[in-house]
């Protein structure tokens, strides 16, 4: 056991003598956790757009005012025939044309025809498109009712009071925040642990370790416990981060948090020696990593798109995910504030999904380096 | 191939010296090709990458909201009540909103509890006396309680209900008076969505990810590529042979870029036929931006294998770049959105620029002339990296 | 020009660590020139600044008639370089390795053939010479590189303790190679830390913490130091040094 702890504090140290790698893995999760929390908004802001002004009265004139100054969108081009429109669009700074037709003014003045707004959205980048014709649908209807006559009230009105239960403001943090913690730990225990273990092949430093009087089991330990030390404490900066700075609430037992975040990066280390096991190079043991865990992780996961609007095979895939049990344990624990009473089912299941993996692991480990 | 090409080239003992160089890069190619083929894992996985992002991408990726469940606490027990509880019942019928029905609950207590349990993501409560306010007072409300953690997914859920409870309305309105919608009609807004008129967001995403993709090979596989070399000491015998440092770069780049552009034209293709991404554009043109980012990709490759000493370095310093890029590039959101320090930072993400250049030219048809400020950023991005990386790649340690 | 060789005042500094001292020899054409000290004498940093590896701090240097400084890539094209480290690559066949490092150095293809055949005959690695050279044995492995380092005819080859980690027969193999290229005219430079190859070499330096000690053949070192093996002369000069 002695000699263990020593072989352990010479990786521990081995990995903390590269300051580089270390920067970047402390790094990583820093500038996700920003990128995601205050550059990756959805909100739109100063849109840029042309007017395709073919009235020239003033409710058109007024409208494009609104528009304007409801700080969504910014005028860059006024446009002056339809044929203008493409190339607008083709150069690519314009992401929506309003059109308003001749006699639009009259129209819109008069009760018995329907005046007529065109809003023609750049949709290669759909979402984009889908928000800024909402916002400006809204605008525009805001300004038509204004104009209608006073005390109009519609009768029988059903009044739908919606409450969004969980996150009022509807903070983007709140997703995305378990998502990061999923995926770091993910990248770090996972891609770390392989990696290392290839490149002990690669270099042939494998065998020489193996003659040292440790067994293999303890070798394999030494290896990877720094990467799961390194990665909790990844998580738990990132749990700091969301807390204190996004704002995230905690309203669970931080102390389950922290032992379903040691099972979580204890799972991605399993992973992470099942892949070790069939890679013999660090180059393989990466792609294998960020193919077969990473893009599915971030695809299948919930993280990012909805698991429910899948295919039902693609459904049933992302039950084999582990990320996306943790994610709703993160979720089920900071935000929601419930206990293991509601998150037993999910336990367990990242639990038999980290015993399976590490049995399957060392099995396939052995005869492999013995060889 | 190659080694037709050396073989012909080889022999003319006059113009030897001219054209060592030439062969010299050849031979370079040669080995890069011989280890490529050797490595059957890598190979697959190169060439299983875009296929399988591709289509992950077309299935899961889709930021519609569907198959919602919900629940129903009916205190009031009327018709009323039970028709509106009834339009979410057999809602899956409806184009919209696609709610999956999951039982009535007693109380807004249990309602709470269905949303911690995650097995409702919105209940809907319709309040005792709802169907006698609505006559007698001409106004009744009901409650929307949503799961919102996910904030995007729960506005929209939000606004389905509500699209679905106004129908509602309208039609009870129109059953018991004799209404005149054309009071308040008078204006209509069309939306017409260019260039992607379904919105798919296949159409959207496919264009950006061929390119991440090839940030990821050319960068990732030709840094480690590289860095390996130094590891086990192979770097160091190239190093005393006369072979030059331009030789060894051109060596170098020319296999991934070569396999950047199969791995283009294959995603094109599953792209194409597959999930039926239109080209509007020039595929020359394309091919020509391609070509561009892949030598880009591979010069950053080069630089990051020039600064790091072990593979695991270059491995997370790469992973670092591709990170930030990647979700700065407007591949996910909006680049305009952003605030003003990322869009400064922005300004020198090479992805952002082909981003924009694959969904203009694919998707629109944008000519050269259109898209000429990011062709000559790209540009100078790529001479900048390769000209870095050649002043760093040293020969001596 | 008969000197294959020559340094004067040949310094490499690493910040503050002085890695080679001041050294200065000459090594005639066809030699086999020992280079002798322990770990971190300062052979290797020594060996690298001739291949052109590492530029020196300050002294200058000749290797096949060129200057260090100035003209490192003709001292490239007339040298041979055998690593410490296995610098074949394992991922190809043996073929393949002296296809490319030839195609490298500018063998036109009549000439890769023929050196290729003869290589692997002389090996005797008829067998595999279509198997990768990770299956190779350290022993055979060495010997290739060696072969594929004398490739292009060098003037001189640069060996950084090519014998490390196998058996003495293997070893005893290996330098039957060195005497044949020697022989073939060929200058050999050598470094190793096992006095018994030390026996074998024409001249021999012994280098201490940067510094060359003594220089001269085996059989006059052996007389100077009053003993009678390499060993011991080896064990003199290190000694003398630690107490200082």
């Amino acid at each position: 056991m002695k000699r263990f702890l020593a072989f352990v504090k010479k990786e521990f140290f081995h990995i903390l003598r590269d300051r580089r790698t270390l920067l970047i893995l402390f790094g990583m999760p820093l500038a996700m956790v920003l990128l995601f929390g205050f550059a990756l908004t959805n909100e739109i802001k100063n849109a840029k757009i042309a007017v395709l002004d073919l009235d020239h009265g003033p409710h058109s004139r007024q409208i494009t005012d609104r528009l304007l100054s409801s700080g969504y969108f910014q005028l860059i081009q006024n446009l002056n025939a339809s044929r203008d429109i493409e190339p607008a669009f083709r150069r690519g700074k314009v992401k929506l044309v309003v059109v308003f037709p001749p006699n639009f003014s009259q129209d819109f003045a008069r009760n018995d025809t329907e005046a007529q707004v065109q809003l023609l959205a750049d949709a290669s980048e759909q979402n984009t498109a889908i928000s800024l014709t909402n916002y400006a649908t809204n605008i525009i209807q805001n300004y038509k009712s204004e104009q209608a006559p006073p005390g109009t009230v519609a009768p029988m009105q059903i009044d739908v009071q919606p409450r969004m239960v969980f996150n009022p403001e509807l903070r983007g943090a709140f997703v995305f925040v378990p998502g990061v913690m999923a995926m770091v730990l993910l990248l770090v225990s996972a891609l770390m642990t392989s990696v290392t273990i290839a490149r002990e092949k690669e270099m042939g430093t494998m065998e020489v370790l193996m003659v040292s009087p440790l067994s293999q089991l303890q070798i394999l330990f030494g290896k990877v416990l720094p990467y799961l030390l390194l990665s909790f404490i990844n998580g738990c900066v990132i749990i700091a981060l969301g807390v204190f700075l996004l704002g995230i609430p905690l309203n669970g037992s931080l102390l389950l948090l922290l032992a379903e975040t040691l099972l979580f990066t204890f799972l991605s280390l399993s992973l992470g020696l099942l892949i070790s096991t069939i890679a013999d190079t660090q180059l393989v043991a990466m792609f294998a990593s960020l193919l077969v865990l990473l893009m599915p992780t971030i695809f299948l996961s919930g993280f990012i798109f909805p698991i429910e609007s899948m295919p039902r095979f693609l459904q049933f895939v992302s039950n084999i995910i582990p990320a996306k049990y943790f994610i709703e344990i993160v979720k089920g624990i900071m935000i929601k504030g419930i206990g293991l009473d509601l998150l037993w089912k999910p336990t367990l299941l990242l639990l038999g999904m980290s015993a399976f993996l590490m049995a399957v692991s060392l099995r396939n480990l052995k005869p492999r380096l013995n060889q | 191939m190659i080694y037709i090409i050396t073989t012909w080239f080889a022999p003319s003992s006059i113009h030897r010296s001219s054209l060592l160089i030439m062969q010299r890069i050849l031979y370079m190619i040669e080995k890069e090709f011989k280890q490529l083929r050797r490595n059957k894992v890598l190979l697959r996985m190169m060439l299983a990458a875009p296929v399988m992002q591709l289509i992950l991408l077309a299935y899961a990726a889709n930021f519609e909201v569907k198959n919602l469940k919900i629940a129903i606490v009916d205190q009031d027990h009327t018709t009323y009540a039970q028709r509106l509880a009834g339009k979410f019942r057999y809602a899956e019928r409806r184009q919209i909103g696609n709610f999956l029905f999951q039982g009535y609950l007693p109380n807004s207590k249990s309602a709470y509890e269905e949303l911690l349990a995650g097995r409702a993501d919105l209940v809907l409560i319709i309040p005792p006396h709802f169907e006698r306010d609505l006559g007698k007072e001409n106004q009744a409300s009901v409650q929307l309680l949503v799961n919102a953690i996910d904030g995007t997914k729960g506005g929209i859920a939000s606004g389905y209900a509500q699209t679905i409870i106004r129908d509602f309305n309208l039609a009870i309105r129109t059953e018991n008076i004799d209404f005149d919608a054309g009071s308040l009609a008078g204006l209509n807004v069309t939306n017409q969505y260019w260039y992607n008129p379904r919105l798919e967001y296949k159409t959207f995403m496919v264009p950006g990810i061929l390119f991440e993709l090839m940030l990821l090979i050319g960068g990732m596989i030709a840094a480690l590529n590289i860095v390996r070399e130094k590891e086990i000491g192979t770097q160091e015998q190239l190093n005393v042979t006369p072979i030059k440092k331009h030789e060894f770069i051109l060596g170098k780049l020319t296999p991934f870029v070569i396999i950047g552009l199969i791995q283009f034209t294959l995603g094109l293709v599953v792209g194409r036929f597959l999930f039926q991404i239109p080209i509007e554009g020039s595929l020359l043109l394309i091919y020509g931006f391609a070509f561009l980012f892949m030598l880009l990709s591979v010069g950053l490759g080069l630089l990051i294998s020039a600064i790091s000493d072990t593979q695991q370095q270059a491995m997370f310093v790469v992973f670092f770049c591709l990170v930030i890029f990647i979700l700065l590039s407007g591949l996910f959101s909006s680049t305009q959105d952003m605030p003003q320090w990322a869009q400064y930072l922005n300004l020198l993400n090479p992805l952002k620029y082909i981003i924009e250049v694959g969904r203009n030219v694919l998707l629109k048809g944008s000519t050269l002339r259109d898209m000429q400020s990011q062709f000559f950023t790209l540009l100078g991005m790529a001479i900048a990296l390769i000209g870095l990386a050649s002043w760093r790649y040293r020969k001596t340690v | 020009m008969d000197k294959a060789v020559t340094t004067h005042k040949l310094t490499k500094k690493f910040g503050d660590f002085v890695a080679t001292d001041e050294i200065t020899f000459e090594v005639a054409q066809g030699e086999i020139f020992g280079f002798l000290g322990a770990n971190g004498a300062g052979k290797t940093t020594a060996m690298r600044m001739l291949c052109g590896l590492l530029t020196p701090t300050s002294g200058e240097a000749t290797v096949a008639g060129y200057d260090v400084y100035t003209q490192p890539e003709q001292i490239k094209q007339r040298i041979g370089y055998m690593s410490q480290r296995f610098s074949l690559y394992e991922d190809l066949t043996v073929r393949d390795n002296i296809r490319f490092y030839g195609g490298i150095y500018g063998l036109s293809r009549a000439e890769l053939k023929t050196k290729s055949a003869s290589i692997i005959r002389e090996l005797g690695l008829d067998s595999v010479a279509d198997a990768l050279v990770e299956s190779l044995p350290l022993g055979w492995k060495q010997r290739l590189a060696f072969s594929v380092a004398l490739i292009h005819d060098p003037k001189v080859v640069f060996l950084d303790e090519p014998t490390g980690g196998v058996d003495p027969i293997t070893r005893r193999q290996f330098w039957d190679k060195i005497y044949e290229a020697a022989h073939n005219g060929t200058t050999i430079f050598v470094t190793t830390h096992y006095m018994d190859e030390a026996e074998y070499c024409d001249r021999v330096s012994i280098m201490v913490d940067g510094r060359i000690k003594a220089l001269d053949t085996p059989t006059e070192l052996k007389r100077t130091y009053g003993v009678d093996s390499m060993d011991g002369v080896f064990q003199i000069l290190a000694r003398g040094t630690s107490g200082k």
